[in-house]
């Protein structure tokens, strides 16, 4: 059986290894071998944030041989293009087309790519870009993101969609029933994104 | 995470750090130590969370390391865990304490930060075990992590030594599947007096020379026999290779049919089975993390191997940097290389919105041209970058005290134009900072010292430390008032100031007169780190368009929540053209700290009231 290669990318604070550490959970509760290793330095204040995340009947290196990931999926837009050539020619790319310029760009050191989304459908990859903030907002609270971008994934694993929607909402289930369901709102809208985007 | 004791099913998805704590709590330690350090730290927030045993963070790697060694001599297990450079700090204690040997397993986890991804060098802590006689185990995932704890406990009481575990970052931070057991209880302590064991005088450690010889015959034995140590098969016997550690993993992946001799047991290597080994294969490739130390010594007993000639001597040895380095060797042609990444503007790390560093660098880099200065590690070491540049110096936990003392007593009288400042953390005072304060008010130092209370160690993930009033697990705890500690260290009370640094204009005036007064002086921040609980968030604030003149001067604090909205230049009425930049807060990640407000001439950072406040993310 193969291995799947999923890259998460963002930037610190967007949720990254949050959202790698709920897919790990789900492919581990399929019954796959999994391993997650972070890419990063100091996360929590600003910087590059990529999560490599390999399961299958048996995974070796946790991290994803050059050029071999299956899947992208991209909290920001610039971060999608900045690891977009880890991807397999055919790889499957979900960004969020959410623009977060560092101070090194807002004060004019460097400039922000004006498309990076054109860039990256240049790839000749499968895109699929989407806001997953207004998503967010139509749900009336931003904090939704991380949920919309796994619910946009879920069509893109070897393993039902179901199961990660199940491993995200269980966790407000009994906590906080009402935020379990604009979670499983979020994950179902960013689904139908992830579809009806392409 | 409540009490880990309750996961116990059987496949667990564990970091290497997690599976550490698991095994040490199986083997009924009963004291676990530690520092926090990167990739380190959570193996001692996990052991906390487990039942029966103590778990603290010590001041510094040296302590705790001595403290483990208190719990080991009275018989029970103990476990002291920290990141490479902790090493140094805990040295004196262990390169002793390996002389009189162990009575409890103990166990010395250190994490090398192989590729340097949050550390002040890259250092192989291989040579330790070398260096103090100590065996060392190095495991390459979370399954082997948590055997080879057990094993370490094993082996040290088995050989009456101090054992290293050498995980590394793709150990510490990966996540695997771990099968797990249960708890065992160890034996209650039982200190028992034995002066020519304990007490190394001259006299009695002389008398220990010849039993530590004795103990590295019996290692050398022990590790050509041992399990941990083993010969993964493969069929084309042109190229194998040794190795530790998670590169096993790397070397498995890229060469399928390679046979490989993975050394779980490093330190002493089974030189004989290396040998015998070295026989089957054409060629034989020793990759290593980071130094030459298997290659030296295999070489250095005739066995001929490749090494540091094809592979790098520093950084990981990842897939793309082993495949292209090695299949050469095998007339394998290198498959094309992988695009090339977008060419795109860089995202280093910053300080949090809110952050009271931010106030502190601000006003430096007001300061500039009037000040040198030495700082330290930490969250601030950040204020060596874009758009402060404010910190000129950064070595060692501690270091920016002597650091700047040295500076001072270097000077001759016509070169004192500058003031020198030192700039250290909470935690890195308590850590190391407290001895070179002394020195400087001990030696008439003229240093203005900025001592950051942000009542956290923030750096490594917000942990408590005696300054902040509360225990590892949360619960009140004594807590040292830095003033006092510091005028008790010698400093005039006159020259110490405690400070909000979110008054920017007092924090400015304070610095001032501080520099321009001769003699040593302390100015403690007061303000909390963003990532604990004193940390107050209010409503954020955004700017108000009509009355934002462009003047910039919010955007210089180099708070993340403020960029640039839009850019123009106007024309003043002298006829100088002007750059304006006009603001824009981010209300998603702003919480109000007020800081902005205070340099807005104009009035145009207000209250944003319709921002959402509660978390519903999973
Ligand atoms: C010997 C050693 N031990 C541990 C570390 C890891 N480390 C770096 S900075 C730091 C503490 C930072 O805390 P503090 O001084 O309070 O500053 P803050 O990050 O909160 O600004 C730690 C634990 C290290 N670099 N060296
Ligand atoms: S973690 Fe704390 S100390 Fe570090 S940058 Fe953020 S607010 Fe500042």
């Amino acid at each position: 059986m193969s291995i799947t290669n999923i890259l998460v990318a963002g930037t610190g604070g967007q949720g990254v290894m949050t959202a790698a550490e709920i897919l790990a959970l789900a492919a581990l509760a399929h019954g796959y071998d999994v391993k997650k290793t972070e890419v990063a330095g100091m996360a929590q204040r600003g910087g590059v944030v990529t999560s490599h995340l390999r399961f299958g009947e048996k995974v070796l290196s946790p991290v994803i041989p050059a050029g071999e990931a299956d899947v992208l999926l991209a909290f920001e837009a610039a971060e999608a293009l900045r690891c977009c050539h880890e991807l397999r020619p055919a790889g499957v790319i979900l960004v969020n087309t959410l623009r977060l310029a560092p101070p090194v760009v807002s004060t004019g050191l460097f400039a922000y790519p004006d498309d990076p989304i054109a860039s990256l459908r240049a790839t000749g990859r499968t895109v699929y870009a989407f806001d997953a903030g207004a998503i967010a907002r139509e749900l009336g609270e931003i904090k939704l993101i991380n949920t919309v971008m796994l619910g946009a994934i879920s069509d893109h694993l070897p393993f039902p969609q179901d199961e990660l929607k199940e491993r995200i909402v269980a966790r407000f289930r009994d906590r906080k029933p009402e935020l379990a369901e604009a979670n499983a709102r979020a994950f179902d809208m960013g689904r139908a994104q992830a579809r009806a985007a392409a | 995470m409540t009490t880990a004791v309750k996961e116990a099913e059987d496949r667990l998805l564990l970091s290497g750090n997690e599976a550490v704590a698991r095994a040490a709590w199986e083997a009924g330690v009963k004291v676990a130590t530690s520092y926090p350090g990167t990739p380190a730290t959570e193996i001692l927030e996990a052991i906390a969370l487990y039942p029966n045993l103590h778990a603290q963070f010590s001041v510094n790697e040296k302590v705790a390391m001595e403290v483990a060694i208190g719990a080991a001599m009275s018989g029970v297990r103990a476990l002291c865990s920290m990141k490479h450079v902790g090493m140094n700090v805990a040295a004196d204690a262990f390169m002793t304490y390996t002389l009189t040997g162990t009575k409890g397993g103990l166990v010395i986890v250190v994490a090398d930060d192989v590729g340097l991804s949050s550390s002040q060098n890259e250092q192989d802590s291989r040579y330790w075990g070398r260096f103090g006689h100590m065996p060392m185990l190095e495991p390459a995932d979370s399954q082997e992590a948590y055997e080879m704890t057990k094993a370490a406990f094993e082996i040290s009481e088995r050989f009456a030594t101090p054992v290293i575990l050498r995980a590394t970052t793709r150990v510490c931070h990966v996540k695997a599947v771990a099968v797990v057991g249960e708890r065992v209880e160890g034996p209650k302590a039982e200190f028992v007096p034995e002066a020519a064991r304990w007490v190394m005088v001259p006299g009695n450690a002389r008398n220990r020379l010849p039993l530590m010889a004795a103990r590295d015959v019996a290692l050398k034995a022990f590790t050509e026999e041992t399990g941990l140590n083993r010969i993964d098969e493969g069929s084309d016997r042109r190229v194998g290779f040794v190795t530790s550690g998670p590169v096993a993993t790397t070397l498995r992946e890229v060469f399928p049919d390679a046979p490989i001799f993975k050394l779980g047991f490093s330190c002493p290597l089974p030189i004989e089975r290396l040998r015998a080994f070295a026989a089957t294969v054409d060629t034989l490739v020793v990759a290593e993390e980071t130094e030459p130390l298997i290659e030296m010594e295999m070489k250095a007993a005739g066995i001929a191997v490749r090494g540091k000639e094809i592979l790098p001597r520093f950084g990981e040895l990842l897939p793309h940097v082993v495949g292209p380095a090695v299949r050469p060797l095998l007339g394998i042609a290198e498959p094309p290389a992988p695009a090339a990444p977008a060419k795109l503007f860089p995202r280093p790390p910053t300080l949090c919105p809110a952050c009271p560093h931010l106030a502190v660098y601000h006003t430096l880099a007001r300061l500039r041209k009037k000040v040198v200065i030495a700082g330290d590690i930490g969250c601030y070491s950040l204020g060596a970058g874009h758009p402060w540049g404010a910190l000129d110096t950064c070595v060692s936990m501690g270091a920016s005290m002597g650091v700047a003392l040295g500076m001072d007593k270097a000077r001759d009288e016509d070169d004192r134009d500058k003031a020198v400042l030192a700039v250290i953390g909470d935690s890195t005072f308590l850590h190391m900072g407290m001895q070179g304060l002394l020195d400087i008010t001990y030696t008439g130092g003229n240093v203005t010292v900025l001592l950051m209370d942000n009542g956290t160690t923030g750096m490594t993930g917000g942990q408590n430390h005696p300054a902040n009033g509360r225990d590892l697990k949360g619960a009140p705890a004594p807590k040292v008032d830095f003033a006092r500690l510091v005028t008790a260290l010698g400093v005039a009370p006159e020259r110490v100031h405690v400070v909000d640094p979110y008054q920017l204009p007092v924090l400015d005036r304070t610095l001032r007169q501080e520099i321009a007064t001769p003699g040593p002086s302390v100015i403690i921040t007061n303000r909390p780190c963003t990532l604990i609980e004193a940390f107050e968030r209010h409503q954020p604030y955004h700017t108000d368009e009509d009355a934002c003149t462009g003047c910039g001067k919010c955007i210089d604090i180099g708070c993340p929540a403020i960029s640039v909205a839009r850019r123009e230049t106007a024309v003043r009425k002298n006829g100088r053209e002007v750059e304006l930049a006009f603001a824009r807060i981010d209300t998603a990640v702003c919480t109000g700290c007020g800081m902005c407000v205070n340099v807005c001439a104009s009035e145009a950072i207000v209250r944003d009231e319709t921002a959402a406040k509660e978390d519903c993310r999973p």
